[in-house]
């Protein structure tokens, strides 16, 4: 793709407020993705600290550190903040920054609501975080809330939780709405939908995933809201209603919510590896396709995380077959990454190496998928440390290294500098040996038959605990060293030059380093 | 002066066409919106929508909770089948529940009665609900009752007892491979859905937890 801009317009620019009220009321894409950037940061080191009460607690069997109760409560609230409060509104942060950009549009289509979208968030959390000073404590019921574990059995606080993922709800269909409209109705003339880079496609999809599914999460806490305080039963069996249907309807949100956590991140890799391969990207088309195709298939796969509540055979035939068909628009997206990569001029930058590691680390918790799709197998591996290395190697090598890896690729363009490329490589290689150190050895003691979701443990699984913990504190650890590389960037460092990479494609390598406050304010001509 | 210059977003301005979207993004809001209160309403209406599944289909086991109308269920020819009853109390639930058999020897295609024993063992009037559950699940639609305890609730005075019937028939449509059947009912505490006695309970409730934390300082 190549881009002719035709002039800059540099009398009318003015910067951003002054003060703490630039942050409050700004409507400028660019500091609400920065907001939503470092508010994201702030929960993932929150939550990285509760998995570090959770991973110290299980360094040797015995109930060493914490209550039980409260290991519960770290170990609901970790998941929670982790999927809402980092890895989502990371993403939500990087729309905000690129989209725009990418497609040559002046703004997000909706500012305001943008502002609003972004400034209810860290109200949400602050009512989920009270909650573990309140009477009874936080929730416990694990970040699935099952009923009746989270209405009859639930502590008072959480009537908290519930409004608090109301707000985290609305926050996300806004966001969303907003990514929709920008996307479908401020590209600059000659950017076609195909033309389309692949980070904005995965937004686009990543969107409506969201607007499908998370009024359906509205409506599932809704109900228990209900039948916790005004009679009803919808969840519960005594009076004609049903525990099942409440995993029925919360998986109908969750399975697609877990696409919403890593097609994103199929877009950044897919810019990086272009990138640092120096060569166009393979299969831009078939990557569209493979990305609809994922989330078209997400709606109909969601029972496979309930293949031991008795299903009937035929359903469990279905979701079994259904949800192995996932692995191959995958396997398109993979196949296609590997093949952009042979015969390139590869050059081994902190993003790039964070790029191959989740396509490797990802590839590897896909397969572990398709182990836990096989029905039979997992009346086996369900609900032990299996399930839990699973869903980690895709969230953590998976989402969570996409994410470093877009802020080391894309953070030159966003403060003008280039980051310390030895520390960069250093954080690299500290959070890769303790993502694998930690996650690895999870799969061998859930097959072994440790069930996850517990504070204690039978000795024979304590030597690959201790191991996980220990890889847990290194990347824990690591993570400090992250902040630090980011602060020191902001502060300053070798200037960028608008292209900053050598072989970078696409309209925000066009602009500036830093991006100026306003850009494309008159539309780009993508030829 | 341009009223757009005094405009709060500075890039309305700054944008040449004054507007940042075309004349799509109205539209594209709109059906947004439509989007998301359809998806609201459609999570509440897959509680109806699952009932409805499950009683077409007889998946989850899910037994109708009211007694057929249809008449000529009994049959010449039958085959024999095996039912074995199962009686759950739910938690908390301090009633004696059990089979009066605990399985039985019948033909499909007639009427058979089976009953269950209750006894509120508690110093208080209490109300129970039993609801049943039918393995394998696909025996679930051809299993029709007459009559049965859990199409109504129980209320037994304090050391109460009583023997709670059940008449049931199993269609000839049961599929040949099942050659026995669980029928289990679980009996649930439903007194405190009387709401004067929620109050009351509330406080029991309390006691209890306090006393439950002790335990486990």
């Amino acid at each position: 793709m190549s881009a002719v801009i035709e002039s800059h317009d540099h009398e009318h620019h003015h910067g951003p407020a002054e003060g703490l009220t630039r942050w409050l009321f700004t409507t400028n894409h660019k500091d609400i993705g920065t907001l939503y950037l470092w508010f994201s940061f702030a929960m993932f080191l929150i939550g990285g600290a509760m998995a570090m009460v959770i991973r110290a607690e299980l360094f040797q069997p015995g109930m060493q550190i914490v209550e039980p109760e409260f290991y519960n409560q770290m170990l609901t609230l970790h998941g929670l903040i982790m999927v809402f409060g980092a890895v989502m509104p990371a993403f939500v942060g990087l729309a905000n920054w690129l989209i725009p950009m990418m497609v040559g549009a002046p703004d997000m289509a909706l500012p305001r609501m943008n502002n609003l979208s972004f400034w209810i968030l860290p109200f949400a959390f602050f009512i989920l975080l009270s909650s573990l000073f309140m009477e009874g404590g936080a929730p416990n019921f694990g970040w699935t809330f099952y009923a009746p574990l989270s209405t009859t059995y639930a502590p008072p606080s959480v009537t908290f939780f519930i409004f608090s993922v109301h707000i985290m709800g609305a926050s996300s269909i806004m966001g969303s709405i907003n990514v929709v409209v920008t996307i479908m109705n401020m590209r600059a003339p000659g950017m076609t939908l195909m033309k389309m880079p692949l980070f904005v496609w995965s937004w686009l999809i990543t969107a409506y995933l969201l607007i499908a599914v998370m009024p359906v999460l509205a409506g599932a806490v809704t109900m228990m809201l209900m039948d916790i305080h005004f009679g009803t039963s919808f969840f519960n069996a005594a009076g004609g209603g049903d525990p099942v249907l409440f995993q029925h309807i919360f998986w109908f949100f969750g399975h697609p919510e877990v696409y919403i956590m890593i097609l994103p991140a199929f877009g950044i890799t897919s810019h990086i590896i272009e990138t640092f391969s120096r060569k166009q990207l393979f299969g831009h088309t078939s990557m569209v396709w493979a990305m609809t195709s994922i989330a078209i298939l997400s709606f109909v796969v969601w029972a496979h995380h309930m293949f031991t509540v008795g299903l009937p055979l035929a359903a469990e035939l279905f979701f079994m077959w259904a949800t192995m068909l996932i692995a191959v628009p995958t396997g398109v997206k993979v196949f296609n990454w590997v093949t952009t990569m042979f015969r390139g001029s590869i050059t081994y930058e902190t993003p790039m190496l964070f790029a191959i590691a989740f396509v490797v680390l990802f590839t590897i918790g896909g397969f572990s998928g398709l182990m836990l799709a096989i029905t039979p197998a997992d009346f086996q591996y369900h609900d032990t440390y299996f399930v839990v290395a699973h869903f980690h190697y895709v969230l953590v090598p998976g989402a969570i290294f996409s994410i470093m890896a877009a802020v080391y690729y894309w953070i030159p363009k966003w403060t003008g500098n280039m980051y310390d490329e030895r520390l960069g490589r250093l954080h690299f290689w500290l959070s890769f040996i303790g993502v694998n150190v930690t996650f690895f050895p999870q799969h061998w003691i859930g097959l072994a038959g440790m069930p996850r979701r517990v504070p204690d443990y039978a000795l024979q699984f304590a030597d690959w605990n201790m191991v996980s913990s220990v890889g847990a504190f290194l990347f824990g650890a690591s993570q400090i060293l992250f902040l630090f590389i980011v602060i020191k960037t902001v502060m300053g460092g070798k200037k960028a030059t608008p292209e900053v990479w050598e072989g970078s494609r696409g309209l925000e390598w066009t602009v500036d380093s830093p991006a100026p406050y306003h850009t494309f304010t008159t539309p780009p001509k993508v030829t | 002066m341009d009223s757009r210059l005094t405009s709060p977003i500075p890039h309305v301005y700054h944008s040449t066409e004054g507007y940042l979207m075309n004349e799509g993004g109205k539209r594209t809001i709109k059906l947004l919106c439509f989007a998301v209160v359809g998806m609201f309403t459609f999570s509440f209406a897959l509680v109806p929508l699952y009932d409805v599944f499950c009683e077409i289909t007889g998946l989850n086991g899910k037994v109708e909770l009211s007694a057929t109308t249809n008449q000529n269920l009994e049959t010449e020819e039958g085959r024999d089948l095996a039912i074995q009853f199962v009686s759950h109390n739910n938690e908390q639930m301090p009633w004696i529940f059990r089979p009066s058999e605990d399985s039985i020897k019948i033909q499909t295609g007639k009427f058979h009665t089976a009953t269950f024993y209750v006894k509120n063992t508690t110093d208080r009037t209490m109300t129970a609900q039993a609801i049943p559950s039918v393995a394998p699940s696909n025996a679930a639609i051809h299993l029709k009752k007459l009559e049965c305890f859990c199409f109504e609730q129980q209320e037994l005075a304090p050391g109460e007892e009583a023997l709670l019937p059940v008449k049931l028939i199993f269609d000839d449509e049961l599929p040949e491979s099942i050659k026995s059947v669980v029928l289990s009912y679980t009996i649930f505490d439903i007194t405190d859905y009387n709401d004067v006695k929620l109050t009351e309970h509330d406080n029991e409730h309390d006691h209890h937890d306090g006393h439950d934390m002790e335990s486990t300082l």
